[in-house]
């Protein structure tokens, strides 16, 4: 391997631009969101961005990037001091780019809409212009415009466009909330599974905002085999397609890709290492005393251990997961999407009768209040679970009581339970129409 | 027996916060009877520059899986693990791959 000379280069860039173009779901003059954690998968895929954009107009990458970083310090054991510190090597990172990029705080997450939980519109009925057509289109327009132009020519100078004019921390009270939310949860499996989870939201919702019609996660060939058996124990077997493959359509507005799935992270860190990728590492999350570890960890070990030995070990998990395809897309509502998740909803009425009962045996501390209390706050907690996929019901068991989980996805499971009784009800009184109040 | 060695030993990827946040150490291992190669090397390092969590860096006598080590750039791989002899004003990087993406 020759480290600084060409070809390592040559391959590593090369892989980049070929993923794209074989994929062809990059169209020119698309904004493309950029989430970045800091860590090297996420920091090697801007590098790319960059270098993509510079080059001579024939090769040129030509999409419009934008950059976003989520500031989860609260929940992974950070100070507001080593948040602080973070966040401003971030945001020199960031600037140093000069694209658009928003920072955005994990205690934001409480304030996201309920509209959050439902997928956007797809594509619009008729079918856009093939890539190939909107590649021609695209240089057409730019000869005519004249090649003076040769930066990237992107909108905004690469000042921080976002809701806080500058990275301070959020207020005390909402990291309070935020790490009761966390505290409660009963596993360190469901709390990683909480943390994706609002993750993903509040970078989807920036996107939406700031017009982003594409974003780009850093998974890596490594992370996305560990991601794939541990989300077959997770029980997300019927979503590995979408959980893993290059592209995530399940926002319906927003389209996920990641880009980086076929880079060991070896070949990262090597890269990251010889051509100077600044990276910012935040900790993990923490794990309490004798708590097991998550899945997660579990898997990463189990992988990365066999991996010393068999060093075609995550190959050959990420090629088989390769054969497989996303379910061809039904024009599913929401009513068949899992609140959580957003994929289509894999269980059928039966089983749900099987998990109804420990749910409602399993809330010890409503007892302790009024008998209402309690009724009430099984009979809600139980409403919800027609509304989740198979593993989505599992993370939700071991998430702290109801009051701790973020309005809007209480919100959003009320409207749903609300639509779904209506619905009940008109059809079972379908001709009487004395009804008071009748919706 | 083993003249003293200098030695550049670097962290980075994340490892670093198992060293108190410090990415570059010059050490020099003192002289001693066995050969300095990579195996006493992180004996070494564990009793002397590890801070906290030994089994976050370290797994039996070598260095955990998901920990890379170059050795003057290049994968440890190549120049025998952990029984490559330590010459003197070797670079040793310690990268981990741990922290995602």
């Amino acid at each position: 391997m020759c480290p600084r000379s060409g070809c390592f280069r040559e391959y590593f860039v090369h892989k980049f631009r070929a993923m794209l173009g074989k994929n062809r779901v990059i169209f020119p003059g698309d904004k493309v969101l950029l989430a970045l954690s800091g860590g090297p998968a996420s920091s090697a895929m801007l590098r790319q961005v960059q270098e993509g954009l510079s080059r001579e107009t024939a090769k040129r990458l030509r999409f419009i990037p934008g950059l976003i970083y989520v500031d989860e310090g609260a929940v992974r054991g950070q100070s507001p001091a080593q948040r602080e510190e973070s966040l401003a090597r971030m945001e020199t990172l960031l600037q140093a780019t000069g694209f658009p990029y928003h920072v955005a705080h994990l205690e934001q997450a409480l304030e996201l809409p309920a509209s959050i939980l439902r997928p956007g519109p797809g594509g619009s009925g008729e079918p856009g212009p093939s890539y190939k057509e909107a590649v021609e289109g695209f240089i057409q327009q730019q000869r005519q415009e004249g090649d003076g132009n040769s930066g990237t020519s992107l909108p905004s100078l690469g000042t921080q466009v976002g809701d806080l004019p500058a990275p301070r921390l959020p207020a005390a009270a909402r990291t309070q909330e935020l790490l009761r939310l966390f505290e409660a949860v009963e596993t360190p499996t469901a709390r990683e599974e909480l943390l994706q989870m609002l993750r993903i939201h509040l970078i989807l919702q920036t996107a939406r905002t700031r017009g982003y019609a594409k974003v780009m996660t850093g998974e890596s060939c490594t992370r996305v085999a560990i991601k794939l058996l541990t989300n077959l124990a997770l029980g997300r077997g019927a979503f590995l397609a979408v959980d893993t493959g290059f592209v995530d359509d399940r926002y319906g507005d927003v389209m996920v890709v990641r880009p980086m799935r076929e880079y060991m992270a070896k070949e990262i860190a090597f890269y990251n290492h010889f051509f100077d990728v600044p990276t910012v590492v935040a900790p993990p999350l923490p794990t309490k005393r004798q708590e097991k570890p998550s899945i997660h960890r579990l898997m990463e070990r189990f992988l990365l251990g066999l991996q010393e030995d068999f060093p075609s070990t995550i190959s050959t998990v990420y090629r088989t997961g390769e054969k497989l395809s996303p379910a061809p897309a039904k024009a599913s509502s929401e009513s068949q999407r899992c609140l959580l998740c957003l994929c289509a909803l894999d269980i059928a009425g039966e089983e749900e009768l099987a998990l109804e009962p420990t749910l409602i045996t399993e809330e010890p501390e409503w007892n302790g209040c009024c008998q209402d209390t309690a009724a009430a706050g099984a009979e809600s907690r139980a409403a919800f679970i027609p509304l989740l996929c198979y593993s989505c019901r599992l993370t939700f068991k071991e998430l702290g009581p109801l009051a701790t989980l973020p309005p809007y996805v209480r919100a959003e499971a009320q409207r749903r339970i609300r639509r779904a009784e209506m619905k009940q009800q008109s059809q079972e009184v379908p001709l009487e129409d004395e009804e008071p109040g009748e919706g | 027996m083993a003249a003293p060695v200098s030695l550049q030993v670097e962290f980075g990827g994340g490892a670093e916060l198992l060293f108190d946040g410090v990415k570059k150490h010059q050490v020099t291992l003192p002289c001693q009877p066995e050969p300095w190669d990579i195996r006493n090397l992180l004996k070494w390092i564990k009793q002397n520059l590890l801070k906290e969590r030994p089994e976050l860096f370290m797994q039996g006598e070598s260095v955990r899986p998901g920990i890379l080590v170059l050795i003057n750039d290049a994968d440890w791989e190549l120049m025998g693990e952990l029984d490559y002899k330590l010459q003197d004003q070797d670079n040793v990087l310690f990268i981990s791959t741990l922290h995602g993406g």
